[in-house]
């Protein structure tokens, strides 16, 4: 899922200062299952907004919080907030990059903040509490030959023809020999299945076409179906 | 298998000989002098100099103007050092062919170090190609004259490739396949990290044994205690024997700087000699980066 972190509060008073009120939208994506962004957080947000506003000693803004389904759909986001939408002149988005985004292209007379800064495509290890980034979308997936571990992401220096001459002990030499080298781990997985042959295979230069930005594709995501 | 030889280094390797390279680093600066002198104080004893490519993502000065200054100025063959960290293939492609033109004979492909343990940690990493697909690249325009579209090269260069290995690497299995890929793809040379002792350079060169590459074994004598503390304690990877390090911190202790680059031409001449001795290494890399005089006196005493 896509992992968001919340800004510094005081980034986010600094940009809410001159709305006259505001409407807190959470996501209930994956910004809500990593809880940085669903109904409480936005419940939890509001109140600090109001507390500050009231510490200024202004009049607090008729503020409200609402989590919708999903910020990244239009006809949801369009079907959630333009009842409650009303005279709101500031939008604070707990969704990610690309619900701020969504809001802001849907609502251009309003002020959209976003309160979140998105990080990366990752995982959750609940039991570690950590997130990992683990895919970048470049487009033409290799998993099948790296033993389903992402050297695009997880190799520092996105190799396709790894490990560099910084590994030490399978860690990676950016940040201090302390993360897991991606390559020492394709290597690992696919000695394990035999499979070392994929390892040794030579990747041609990657085409950054087909992960240059920004990227659009048409219906034949969802099916010839959906189109009509 | 013998590769066809663009190169004196090459030429040498080629013919039997064991042969000494060595490695000069443009810095920070727009001054040529120290590179040429340096280049000078090695001619002798080397039949070809690295110059470096912004050596662990410092940005230094062009390693091209320099390996074209050495053989122009100083009469020494260049290995022009390239990393993909800096240039995306556009740019690699614009400074092949420069190389191509100016007479240079050797490129090191490597893939560079990371950007973030530079001196710009906030630079945007490029890594369009890796050391792998530089070396294919290299290939195609040499052998078949065209770029990676296939676009035609008016007048191809011709270099002999070298790549780097990591001798020490553990674990070491995926160090070799890596280097394989890229002999499999036409890299005709391979220069090592350094190695501090006989064993650690058997070891390698053993296991590397079947790729059948020449190989030049690395090795870089310490410029002062500190410096090698420093590596011991911060460059993973790099083994120090105990009794090198003793003997370090003795001459450090008995007689100050003079000792300690006295034990070091000891120390180095000794693993020098040894290793061509011992070993079926093609030669010896020598990285003296600073004091590059201490180079001549370590063949030398190894007795060459
Ligand atoms: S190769 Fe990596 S970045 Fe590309 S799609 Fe697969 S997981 Fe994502
Ligand atoms: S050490 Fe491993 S993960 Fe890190 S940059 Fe090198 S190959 Fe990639």
């Amino acid at each position: 899922m896509i992992i968001v972190k919340q800004k510094p509060l005081e980034e986010i008073f600094e940009m809410t200062k001159n709305a006259k009120n505001f409407l807190i939208v959470g996501c209930d994506g994956c910004a809500s299952i990593i809880q940085v962004g669903g109904e409480r957080q936005a419940e939890i947000l509001k109140t600090l907004l109001e507390m500050k506003s009231r510490v200024k000693g202004e009049d607090g803004p008729a503020s409200q919080a609402i989590s919708i389904l999903r910020q990244c759909d239009r006809q949801i986001v369009v079907s959630s907030l333009n009842p409650v939408i009303g005279d709101y002149d500031t939008l604070v988005s707990l969704g990610c990059g690309v619900g701020v985004q969504t809001l802001a292209d849907l609502y251009r007379d309003k002020l959209i903040i976003p309160a979140n800064d998105t990080e990366f495509i990752g995982m959750h290890d609940t039991k570690a509490d950590k997130f990992y980034e683990m895919c970048r979308a470049c487009g033409d997936c290799i998993l099948f030959e790296t033993g389903g571990v992402c050297p695009i992401t997880r190799c520092a220096k996105s190799l396709l023809n790894g490990p560099c001459g910084g590994q030490s002990n399978g860690k990676c030499e950016v940040g201090g020999w302390k993360k897991e080298c991606a390559w020492v781990q394709i290597y690992e997985r696919l000695k394990a299945r035999d499979r070392l042959d994929l390892f040794t295979k030579f990747r041609p230069p990657k085409d950054y076409r087909v992960s240059g930005h920004p990227r659009e594709l048409g219906n034949e995501i969802l099916g010839e179906d959906a189109a009509t | 298998m013998t590769k066809e030889a663009y190169s004196e280094l090459m030429k040498q390797i080629n013919a039997g000989k064991f042969v000494f390279t060595g490695e000069l680093e443009p810095v920070k600066t727009t001054r040529l002098d120290e590179v040429i002198e340096g280049a000078k104080t090695l001619k002798e004893h080397v039949v070809a100099i690295n110059i470096t490519d912004n050596p662990t993502a410092f940005g230094y000065m062009n390693a091209l103007v320099p390996a074209y200054m050495i053989q122009k100025e100083a009469g020494v063959e260049a290995v022009y050092q390239m990393t993909t960290r800096d240039r995306n293939r556009l740019a690699l492609i614009s400074d092949v062919l420069a190389a191509g033109a100016l007479g240079i004979k050797n490129i090191l492909a490597l893939t560079g170090d990371h950007t973030t343990i530079g001196d710009t940690p906030q630079a945007k990493p490029v890594f369009d190609l890796d050391s792998a697909t530089f070396v294919y690249m290299l290939k195609k325009m040499m052998d078949e004259g065209v770029d990676l579209n296939n676009n035609e090269i008016e007048d191809p260069p011709k270099f002999n490739i070298g790549i780097a290995a990591a001798p020490n690497a553990n674990p070491l299995e995926p160090e070799l396949l890596k280097i394989e890929r890229k002999v499999k793809l036409g890299a005709d040379f391979v220069q090592t990290q350094c190695v501090y002792s006989v064993e650690q350079a058997k070891n390698f060169l053993d296991a590397a044994a079947y790729l059948n590459i020449p190989i030049l074994v690395g090795v870089a004598p310490f410029k002062s205690l500190s410096m090698m503390k420093w590596m011991v304690k911060f460059v993973p990877g790099i083994k120090v024997p105990e009794e090198i390090q003793e003997s370090l911190r003795k001459a450090k202790k008995t007689g100050g700087k003079e000792a300690v680059y006295e034990i070091n031409i000891e120390i180095f001449g000794e693993l020098l000699r040894e290793i061509r001795k011992t070993t079926n290494a093609a030669g010896i890399h020598t990285m003296a980066i600073g004091f590059e005089w201490i180079v001549p006196k370590i063949i030398e005493r190894a007795g060459f």
